[in-house]
């Protein structure tokens, strides 16, 4: 079996927000310099459970893809140390980074890897939050997709996903191949361990170019064509806190309540 | 010129968002229409609204229900004409996705609206690729303006807000709650009935569990106890609970102890959790980061408590106490009890 498994290269989510700068007139986020770029926390979990797949006794072949710049190399590395066999980086010069174009140009990629059985992504990036590309692979490779998946479980042909749902879950049944969405209710990924990420060195990591994976111009310009980013911006607060002070926490809560039930929120 | 709403039903009724939806379809309908004088980017001559033009059918919601019975409540609620495809309400991608397409190729709307839930997350992106058109899902905002449909939306973990528009028709988004305005509309009931067409099923959910059965208290709650990664353990939210309940109060969490195991994951408000729009919302130990604030910054109302006097949920906040949870909320229970009784 082969699972093809797509991530993304973000300013890590976890950095103070301080760390990045929105350029409004070139309706870009700049990352400061020394902000560290990370692999998108859900496609670490799409990794994982591509790792758990094989774990529970279904022979395959992982492989990591990426459409990014050079430095996307890292985070490649990073899921070939996790346990993935190959990496594929598509550069992304002359990609405009909104979902659908980032979608066509996976699709071609994953047509280039030869039979593929699970295509697996997380459920958004970090970055631009949209959670768009993991079905626009499936629509356009013509698979079935099932997102936001918690367990991805393969016996045979039959593929077995938890999906979670807003009040708990529904299991969905389907064959391979398909696409599948990882959410973080799918639980922690591992961490690469020293001998993983020494082994990494030596696994095949191939570079590719839009021309590469049959990406004419026409497409991408068609692709990029359907949506336009008017406007980027940070949200502007009013802060307008009270903090309630007092004697001691009975003094601060008394003070509070009278707030909440003069204000008829209580 | 068609708008058209997929709804959501639950227990034979359209959801709370399903009817801001519809509200939000009326505006926009009405804005087309009517557009707001502005003045032209040149400064001279009349603008033309593009997406006006072609006679439509109006707000169309799309509803998938097992009888008619509820339908005339998507009526009064904004929709001009209901197609009904007769299966049970329950969301199943693909014969959604079929009927909405073929809906969305013969009514040739200028907007197609779900709501932002596991549902329409699921569907209006696929939607898009098929109808070869752009998606915004998690809207925050939406407007026409200028003969563009505009849709805002938050991105890096809630931090940063972008707003697109569609270089082709139909725009695609998903809604969050609090967006629309649930409006009244008096329109004769208008229900076609039509069948999901032929489509090749790849896909079949065999089971559906629910883990915490009160969850829908959180969407529609007025107030909310929430609690975060300052809770420092599942037993926080024992503590949460006692104020919950005098309050008549649902909980929630932010992710940190839904992924820690402290409390159930359909708990979690924020960027990939709930959104929630109560008129009080307590938020307890928690940072006040961009991807919680995007499920709750809609909340009327934001107490916080916290330890961290520059813990950035002080910025959302109306009233902050800086202490810790496990004075204050006793406490704050005593006295709310206190008040009740005056």
């Amino acid at each position: 079996m082969h699972i093809v498994v797509c991530v993304k290269q973000v300013p890590d989510p976890e950095a103070a927000f301080s760390m990045l700068k929105v350029d409004e007139e070139a309706r870009k986020v700049v990352p400061a310099s020394g902000l560290q770029l990370v692999m998108s926390p859900f496609d670490e979990q799409a990794i994982e459970a591509a790792l758990r797949v094989r774990e529970n006794g279904t022979q395959a072949k992982i492989t990591a893809i990426s459409v990014g710049p050079e430095s996307a190399r890292n985070v490649l590395k990073h899921a070939l140390a996790m346990g993935a066999d190959e990496a594929v980086l598509v550069l992304n010069e002359g990609l405009q980074d909104i979902a659908q174009v980032t979608a066509l140009a996976l699709s071609r990629a994953i047509r280039s890897l030869g039979p593929v059985d699970l295509v697996l992504t997380g459920r958004q990036a970090a970055d631009w939050d949209a959670g768009v590309v993991g079905c626009g692979i499936a629509e356009l490779l013509g698979l079935p997709v099932v997102t936001f998946a918690r367990k991805v479980e393969i016996t045979g042909q039959a593929l077995r996903v938890e999906r979670v749902l807003a009040d708990g879950f529904e299991t969905i049944e389907a064959d391979v191949p398909a696409v599948v969405t990882i959410s973080n209710e799918l639980g922690v990924p591992r961490k690469p361990t020293l001998r993983e990420t020494m082994r990494a060195a030596r696994k095949p990591l191939a570079v590719k170019s839009a021309a590469d994976i049959d990406l004419a111009p026409k497409d991408i310009t068609r692709f990029a064509a359907v949506v336009t980013r008017e406007r980027l911006y940070v949200p502007v607060k009013e802060a307008t806190c009270e903090i309630i002070t007092g004697a001691d926490e009975r003094a601060q809560a008394c003070a509070l309540a009278e707030r909440l039930h003069d204000a008829r929120l209580i | 010129m068609t708008i058209l709403v997929v709804a959501e039903m639950k227990n034979g009724a359209p959801t709370a968002l399903t009817r801001e939806i519809l509200g939000l379809a009326r505006t926009l309908h009405s804005d087309i229409n009517h557009p707001h004088p502005s003045p032209p980017p040149d400064g001279e001559g009349t603008h033309s609204f593009p997406l006006r033009g072609k006679v439509g059918m109006g707000v169309v919601a799309v509803a998938f229900a097992p009888n008619d019975e509820a339908l005339a409540d998507l009526t009064t609620h904004g929709a001009d004409r209901v197609y009904w495809c007769e299966q049970p309400e329950d969301y199943d991608g693909e014969s959604w996705l079929a009927a909405v397409e073929q809906l969305a190729r013969e009514s040739e709307p200028v907007a197609v609206l779900a709501s932002h839930t596991t549902s329409g997350a699921d569907l209006m992106p696929r939607l898009a690729f098929r109808l070869q058109t752009g998606v915004a899902t998690g809207c925050t905002a939406a407007q026409a303006r200028d003969g563009k449909l505009l849709f805002t939306r938050a991105c890096y973990g809630g931090n940063v807000r972008e707003t697109l528009s569609f270089g082709v028709a139909p725009a695609v988004a998903t809604v969050k709650p609090g967006v629309g305005i649930v409006t009244t509309h008096t329109h004769a009931p208008d229900v076609v009935r039509v069948s999901v067409p032929a489509f090749n099923r790849r896909t079949r959910a065999v089971a559906r569990q629910q883990e915490t059965p009160d969850t829908r208290a959180l969407e529609d709650a007025k107030i909310i106890v929430a609690g975060g990664r300052g809770l420092e353990g599942p037993e926080g939210f024992r503590v949460l609970e006692n104020l919950a309940e005098v309050l008549g109060a649902a909980v929630g969490s932010s992710r940190v102890p839904c992924d820690l195991g402290w409390c159930p994951h359909s708990w979690q408000i924020g960027l990939t959790g709930k959104t929630v729009t109560p008129d009080l919302y307590f938020a307890i130990g928690i940072s006040g980061a961009g991807h919680h604030m995007a499920g709750c910054g809609n909340a009327k109302t934001i107490v916080a408590i916290n330890t961290d006097p520059d813990a950035a949920i002080f910025r959302d906040a109306r009233y902050g106490i800086v202490s810790d949870y496990r004075k204050v909320v006793p406490a704050l229970v005593d006295a709310l009890r206190t008040v009740d009784r005056t």
